[in-house]
């Protein structure tokens, strides 16, 4: 169990224009889970591998359990990793797979048994324990590939996209079964995914990268609720949040086919701009009524999507499609022209040039501000 | 801000030392191969380059010293090095049409589902591993041969008159001896690259109403053109330097008539022990396989690129 | 339509027949050796051809008898060859890890310029390694010519076992490396295991083109380090004299490769095609 501290890390690839990883500072609590989340390309696997010592940074220094790790092989770094791929070796029986680190470090072989034994029944995997991995299925690969990493009782687990290639429901159970683990276990563990909706159930604290660069990092209900710009915020939430390119005037954002009153904290955010982009979620949208009161957004029903519980539709306001989540009983049709409002203390407003966040964040956990 | 700078150029060299050092031992690992390779081909090379400018014949061991051009004055205006050279790239070329083009046939058919077809394509492979000495010596006395052989008694059953195949037709039948230890090879490759031909492919251009010969001319040659490449890269290695079919049937002969380059450099060594021209033909068959070489790496950088992308 | 009833459909009746009569005439002279092996000298040397007969194994005892010669230059052989192919695969494996694990700037050049070793054909070398083992007394020598032929399956051999390495996740080495292991470790203990199916078709085919080689044989041996196809050529001008002993000789100089390359035949072709079929 450790502190894993990364401070001005950075990765240029030899040959490389830019940067790989650029700048990132995080400094983990003890036995945090800390999620790196971001589109593919944005560097998140990079600074896992980093931390893992399976690359070199270039910039700035890692430290895992205050050893300044620099220049540190994988293997004299106390971590453990789950590969996407599982990476098992295909020619050791489960129990040597997960033996084989303990055997390298020269364990007694009665404390190996035990040890791997041990992880076997915590992951519910003892009857595998005499298979190849090719005899198992994928969710059983999967655990394999934690009692790998478990039997070592490392300092820090790495794990990258390690739920990739399981089926979407196998993946909800052992995103629950890893949480577990990891509140059994209590060890800090870095995780990364490109699925906001994993990195939102479990991370206490998530990393949102692009383009190598640290976008923000806070909880999931921070993320949520006061994202730092315009790439968190719509790349946090499913569906996406709407983004409307409005013109400020008297305390009003407008913009073709919408007019959105601001409220007197909203009206101080936005200042003396006279563009800005406004973010509204689509379960902040609702069917206005006839009556119309100042917030409304006025366009023409594209798709209707029923999910069941509740139904989904896009409507072109504008240029703009924007999507609204409404109730299912409220029948919409496709070709119907609707009136959308939105409550004046829901609406996120973004700088229109940096598209940063106008509203302040105020969790005060973040590390890093808005990068 | 002028002292981070310098900091992290210095943590980012720091950083490119360590990347070297963790790849040292590699270099390390590579280095056996890589000076065995030095010291059994390239110096030999080299030394092919200088003799080829030397006075050097073990027979005339007084004369010595540098030749110059000397020695390729007299290849140049030997007709039996061009005949050589000639002969070299007829067994090249036509063995190449023949094994790739009996070998798809065959590959084709063997692609087939019939019965007892694994047995069937395990005989038929077998030539190619025999080894040229034997081939030789099979076609040359029990095929070959215009008394004895059993092409001559063919002849003979179907009232024609027996021919004698190395003395009348001395390339062909060095070509036929060659196709057929070799067709096998172009036929095994090739039947793997057909066995590698996803199914859905076909079915989409089947589904897309095309013919077997749209087929054929649209989906499986572009899928079959890299295992191609293959197939006449190593064939071409191993034709020019074809020699045990020549050594052990007709020596060269008739005349020259089967006298290809490997052929002409070990008489003019072991024969004429004439070192210093034995050189000069050794480095024009090296040019020439290296004409070949120049078109056939390309595609194994081209796959290597591919594999890169992977 | 299952598989064993479209076996006999018509068409592939029609391309069973065609199939068995290519496969027999290409077997064909394999076939009449082995007859003639098992002839009479006089019986072997008929106008026409003798197919009933009683069979003999006068021949062989007489490729294999005292003298006869078969035993020294086999034995030259299986050495020439096993060595060789052990000592390639010593040089090969090393190598191509490193390339295939351990990829630089330089490993396609490296790889590129192996392969084009491969062409420079035997007579661009052979006078210089002539004399300079005339001079240091490897002429005759079967280490000279185990060198010689390691140096000749090198490239093919490195090329073929990096494409089978290239095949093998390189997530395996990473985790192998997260789990201690050094890189002899991770050699040793995760990717040899791997690529054994794939080392053992190498070595397959380097042993069989050792086996069948006769360039060098000829040209660097007079008779204490010569192979078997230096016996064979030996009855080049037999001339109709013993017929039936080389063919007993000749049967016993192939069968073994023959057999083993029958067993390794898919394997090593896969190898051969350098990742071009996968």
């Amino acid at each position: 169990m450790a502190v894993v501290a990364l401070k001005n890390v950075g990765k240029q690839y030899p040959g490389a224009a830019g940067l790989a990883v650029e700048d990132f500072n995080l400094t983990t609590h003890d036995g945090e889970f800390i999620v790196l989340v971001g589109p593919s390309g944005c560097g998140k696997t990079t600074t896992m591998r980093m931390i893992a010592g399976l690359e070199e940074h270039t910039q700035g220094t890692i430290e895992i359990g205050g050893r300044d790790v620099t220049g540190v092989v994988p293997k004299d770094r106390d971590i453990a990793m789950v590969f996407q791929s599982y990476a098992l070796y295909p020619h050791m029986s489960v129990r040597d797979n997960m033996a084989f680190s303990l055997k390298l470090k020269k364990y007694a072989r009665a404390d190996i048994k035990q040890r791997v034994e041990e992880a076997a029944e915590v992951l519910g995997i003892t009857p595998l324990l005499d298979r190849k991995p090719r005899a198992l299925s994928g969710g059983q690969r999967q655990r394999v590939a934690l009692g790998r990493a478990i039997v070592r009782q490392p300092q820090v687990f790495l794990m990258d996209e390690p739920l990739s290639n399981l089926d979407a429901k196998l993946r909800v159970d052992m995103r629950a079964e890893i949480i577990k683990l990891h509140r059994k276990l209590g060890v800090t563990t870095f995780y990364v995914t490109h699925d906001q909706t994993e990195a939102m159930t479990m991370g206490q604290r998530i990393a949102v990268m692009k383009d190598g660069v640290v976008q923000q990092i806070d909880s999931p209900n921070n993320l949520y609720q006061q994202p730092a710009n315009v790439f968190v915020g719509g790349f946090i939430g499913t569906p996406a949040m709407n983004f409307l390119d409005a013109a400020v005037e008297n305390g009003t954002a407008t913009g073709s086919g919408f007019s959105l009153v601001l409220d007197a904290a909203r009206r101080d955010a936005a200042g003396t701009r006279e563009r800005l982009h406004v973010g509204i979620r689509p379960e902040h949208l609702h069917l206005a009524g006839n009556e119309a009161d100042g917030q409304s957004l006025r366009g023409e029903v594209e798709v209707v999507e029923p999910l069941g519980a509740l139904t989904m539709i896009q409507v072109r306001v504008g240029d703009t499609k924007v999507t609204a989540q409404i109730e299912p009983h409220q029948q919409v049709a496709m070709g119907d022209a609707v009136a959308l409002t939105c409550a004046a203390d829901k609406l996120y407003l973004f700088d229109a040039d940096s598209e940063d966040t106008l509203m302040g964040i105020d969790s005060g956990v973040a590390d890093q501000p808005a990068a | 801000m002028a002292s981070t700078t310098t900091h992290d150029t210095a943590t980012a060299r720091a950083a490119a030392r360590r990347e070297k050092a963790r790849r040292a031992p590699a270099k390390w690992l590579l280095a056996p191969a890589v000076i065995f390779l030095l010291v059994w081909m390239i110096v030999p090379l080299a030394m092919t380059g200088y003799y080829s400018f030397r006075n050097y014949n073990l027979m005339m061991p007084s004369i010595t010293g540098w030749a110059g051009w000397t020695n390729y004055k007299i290849l140049w205006s030997d007709p039996t090095f061009w005949s050589a050279l000639g002969i070299t790239l007829l067994i090249v070329m036509i063995c190449l049409a023949v094994t790739v083009g009996l070998g798809l046939a065959l590959a084709l058919l063997f692609h087939r589902n019939f019965v007892g077809r694994g047995v069937a394509r395990t005989l038929a492979v077998a030539p190619f591993f025999v080894m040229p000495v034997v081939t030789g010596l099979i076609w040359k006395n029990m095929l070959f041969h215009p008394a004895y052989g059993l092409l001559a008694w063919l002849f003979r059953t179907l009232g024609l008159e027996p021919i004698d195949w190395l003395a009348q037709f001395p390339l062909t039948s060095i070509v036929t001896m060659i196709s057929w230890e070799w067709t096998p090879f172009a036929m095994l490759v090739l039947l793997t690259g057909l066995q590698s031909l996803p199914e859905d492919q076909l079915e989409a251009v089947r589904l897309d109403g095309a013919n077997k010969w749209h087929e054929f001319r649209h989906i499986v040659i572009p899928h079959l053109g890299q295992v191609l490449y293959v197939v006449v890269m190593l064939e071409s290695i191993f034709f020019l330097t074809s020699f045990a079919e020549i050594y052990t049937t007709t020596s060269g002969g008739p005349g020259t008539a089967t006298t290809n380059l490997p052929y002409y450099i070990f008489q003019g060594t072991f024969v004429q022990y004439d070192i210093g021209v034995s050189s000069a033909a050794a480095i024009g068959a090296v040019i020439l396989a290296n004409i070949f070489a120049i078109f056939l790496i390309r595609f194994v950088a081209g796959n290597l690129n591919a594999g890169e992308a992977r | 339509m299952s598989a064993q009833a479209k076996r006999f459909s018509g068409a592939n009746i029609a391309f069973g027949v065609l199939g068995w009569a290519v496969a027999l005439l290409m077997f064909l002279p394999l076939i009449w050796l082995v007859v003639t092996a098992f002839k009479t000298e006089a019986e072997a040397f008929t106008v026409t051809p003798q197919l009933f007969f009683e069979p003999t194994l006068e021949s062989f005892k007489a490729a294999l008898a005292q003298g006869g010669g078969y035993w020294h230059y086999a034995w030259n052989s299986v050495f020439t060859a096993v060595a060789s192919t052990l000592i390639g695969l010593v040089l090969t494996v090393p190598a191509a890890y490193a390339m295939a694990f351990y990829p630089s700037k330089r490993t396609d050049f490296t790889l590129v310029w192996m392969v084009s070793t491969k062409f420079i054909p035997a007579v661009g070398v052979l006078v210089p390694i002539f004399l300079v083992y005339k001079t240091i007394g490897l002429l005759d020598n079967v280490w000279g010519l185990i060198a010689l032929y390691t140096a000749m399956n090198l490239p093919i051999m490195i090329w073929m076992v990096y494409s089978y390495f290239r095949d093998i996740p390189k997530d395996l080495v990473e985790a192998a490396n997260i789990d201690g292991a050094s890189m002899g470790q991770t050699m040793r203990k995760v990717i040899l295991p791997l690529a054994t199916p794939g080392l053992a078709s190498t070595g397959l085919l380097a042993l069989i083109l050792a086996w069948n080689e006769s360039f060098w044989s000829i040209t660097m041996t007079n008779h204490a380090a010569s192979t078997l196809p230096v016996y064979i050529a030996s009855f080049k001008s037999a001339e109709g004299m013993f017929w039936a002993k080389m063919s007993a000789a000749s049967v016993l100089s192939i069968a073994p490769i023959i057999v083993l390359g029958w067993f390794a035949q898919r394997q090593m072709v896969r190898g051969l095609t350098f990742g071009a079929v996968k």
